[in-house]
């Protein structure tokens, strides 16, 4: 990456607060939707805030008035996951707090993230990660660019950024390619855990987090009505949602010289051979 | 009845495993079309219309581009067959190109389907595959991405006559995003890791070496599949990665060597009709999910069921 560059740079960072992948994640059989008292900051979105951060320090640091804003949707406690990506170096944070947002499917929250985007105003590059840990669609960085007719640059393998030509650069896996493909911001990145490895914050992080502030807005301030988003914003509506039967251990051995050939008589039983 | 398209943006001579699941997937519709973000050859075009399909849509790219052609075809071809459904492959790149155009035409999205029924009720997979769940469009279009392995591929025995029509599609402005430098990727006979029936994986207990695994996945004419730990350690390329982070697969058979089984690798492979674990640890999780366990050393256990597996076959 080049070290001179013309204007700061605005950079948002997106962060989702999602059930922790280490437990048991359940879905309500009533509401159909997810249980998400036991959230933190969705693991693969530590990359984007490394990616976001990283690209910044290339650039001359936030002493050349970069900034880094966290920026989430969802309750209350979704301002967790703006905290940790604080501790990781992001310079401020954004929270839409809203009610009305649970249950939105990916056209409504990517309707939603696009408002308040625009809501911040004149920003340069929204970062991701290449997918959310709880639903797992990795489209809404795609609508995004869509909403906000940036440059669609998902999936990024590794991110290269020319500062004089405000060029960004990514590798992507595509087909049976690995492509590189560029393009001048505005643009939207999503990163794979690929790209970097995420900061661990240390103490002096963590203390500096505490001064920032996070801003927090309704659905009011980004110009939506609760109609345009959550359920009655969303193109889908979840009928059911049943758990599937927890997997049963089979039969287990211990090899005595012969367990190659008890596994081939297990395929053959099963007509897998 | 509904009508379908189903859109792929390359399509070979020879269509790959998911490419004919979708199509036979389409063929429960009525006047189905296909639409191809790029040339169609004639043996192609036979075999597409070996399921019925009715209709193809063909618009071959002008020069390197990447999503913006793709995603003007998808959106003249949805205008112009006035499709209920659209129907892609579940890959980041036709997941995306639908998800974009849903939102442009003021669709519906849903990913990761197993099945799409003719009253376009999807069923779906979530958290991992732990939750099974039906979903539908509240009213526009629906778009739909299909995972691999969940349709059986069943072309009709009689070809029906193909209309085809080449699309004019109007670049109105210049691509957003330019490919700069284009690298393929090692090409290998084995099946494609994500369509394979056998897949046999291995992980920290292979040590650096993955003969073993690919031998048994060759004598099981499988694919070759990976943890974390191992693609992390340079043993064999990311691409091999199931899991969390990689691909998720869900074969007739899973054979797991070497992998402990944490709930990132689980979340990549348990839906597999059938799981078999070779782990030295006798308390390695994948035994809780395993339908046959063998607690022993991989590289004994390995190569002496790919000999046997041979043997039986000569």
């Amino acid at each position: 990456m080049t070290e001179e560059t013309t204007a700061p740079l605005k950079i948002l960072v997106l962060v989702k607060h999602v059930p922790d992948v280490q437990f048991d994640r359940h879905i309500d059989s009533d509401t159909l939707r997810l249980d998400r008292s036991e959230s933190v900051l969705s693991e693969l979105d530590e990359y984007a805030v490394e990616a976001a951060v990283a690209l910044v320090e290339s650039q001359g640091g936030f002493a050349a008035g970069h900034e880094v804003i966290a920026a989430t949707m969802g309750g209350k406690s979704a301002s967790n996951s703006v905290k940790k990506a604080l501790q990781m170096g992001a310079s401020s944070g954004i929270h839409l707090n809203d009610d009305a947002l649970a249950g939105s499917d990916t056209v409504a929250t990517s309707k939603a993230l696009a408002a308040l985007i625009e809501h911040v105003g004149a920003v340069d590059l929204v970062v991701t990660g290449m997918s959310s840990t709880d639903a797992e669609t990795s489209v809404v960085p795609a609508q995004l660019a869509e909403r906000l007719n940036f440059a669609q640059l998902t999936h990024a393998l590794a991110i290269e950024f020319d500062g004089a030509s405000r060029e960004l650069t990514i590798r992507r896996d595509h087909a049976e390619r690995t492509l590189s493909m560029a393009a001048t911001l505005p643009a939207v990145l999503s990163v794979t855990d690929q790209a970097n490895e995420p900061r661990y914050p240390n103490f002096k992080a963590i203390m500096a987090a505490k001064k920032k502030s996070i801003t927090e807005v309704s659905l009011a301030d980004i110009s939506l009505s609760a109609a345009e988003v959550g359920t009655a914003g969303s193109r889908t509506s979840v009928l059911n949602a049943t758990a599937r039967p927890a997997r049963e251990a089979g039969t287990v051995i211990n090899d005595s010289g012969q367990a190659g050939i008890a596994l081939v008589d297990f395929l053959a039983e099963q007509k897998l051979i | 009845m509904p009508s379908a398209l189903v859109f792929f943006n390359e399509l070979s001579d020879v269509p790959s495993k998911a490419q004919r699941e979708l199509l036979t997937l389409a063929s429960r519709f009525d006047q189905s079309t296909l639409a191809v973000a790029s040339e169609v050859s004639q043996d192609a075009q036979n075999v597409v219309a070996n399921y019925g399909l009715s209709k193809l849509f063909v618009a071959p790219s002008q020069g390197d581009v990447f999503v913006d052609h793709a995603l003007s075809v998808l959106e003249a071809s949805v205008k112009q067959s006035a499709a209920d459904v659209v129907l892609v492959a579940n890959d980041n790149f036709n997941r995306e190109v639908a998800a974009r155009i849903a939102v442009r035409l003021d669709g519906a999205v849903i990913t990761d389907a197993i099945d799409v029924a003719t009253d376009l009720v999807v069923t779906k997979d979530e958290l991992a595959g732990s939750y099974s769940a039906q979903a539908q469009s509240t009213g526009g279009t629906l778009f739909v991405s299909v995972k691999p392995n969940s349709i059986d591929d069943e072309p009709q025995s009689s070809g029906q006559q193909l209309e085809v029509q080449t699309l004019e599609i109007q670049s109105a402005t210049a691509a957003q995003v330019r490919v700069v430098a284009t690298e393929a990727k090692a090409v290998s006979d084995r099946p494609k890791l994500t369509e394979a029936r056998v897949v046999v994986a291995g992980g920290r207990g292979v040590n650096g070496d993955f003969g073993p695994v690919e031998d048994l996945a060759d004598a099981l004419a499988g694919a070759v599949g990976a943890s974390r730990a191992a693609t992390d350690a340079g043993w064999i390329t990311h691409d091999a990665q199931i899991g969390q982070t990689g691909v998720t697969v869900s074969p007739q058979l899973f054979i797991s060597a070497g992998i402990s089984g944490a709930i990132q690798q689980k979340a990549g492979m348990q839906t597999s009709k059938c799981i078999v674990a070779i782990n030295k640890d006798v308390d390695a999780p994948v035994f809780e999910i395993a339908d046959f366990g063998i607690v022993g050393d991989l590289s004994k256990v390995l190569p002496q069921a790919a000999e046997e597996i041979r043997r039986r076959q000569a």
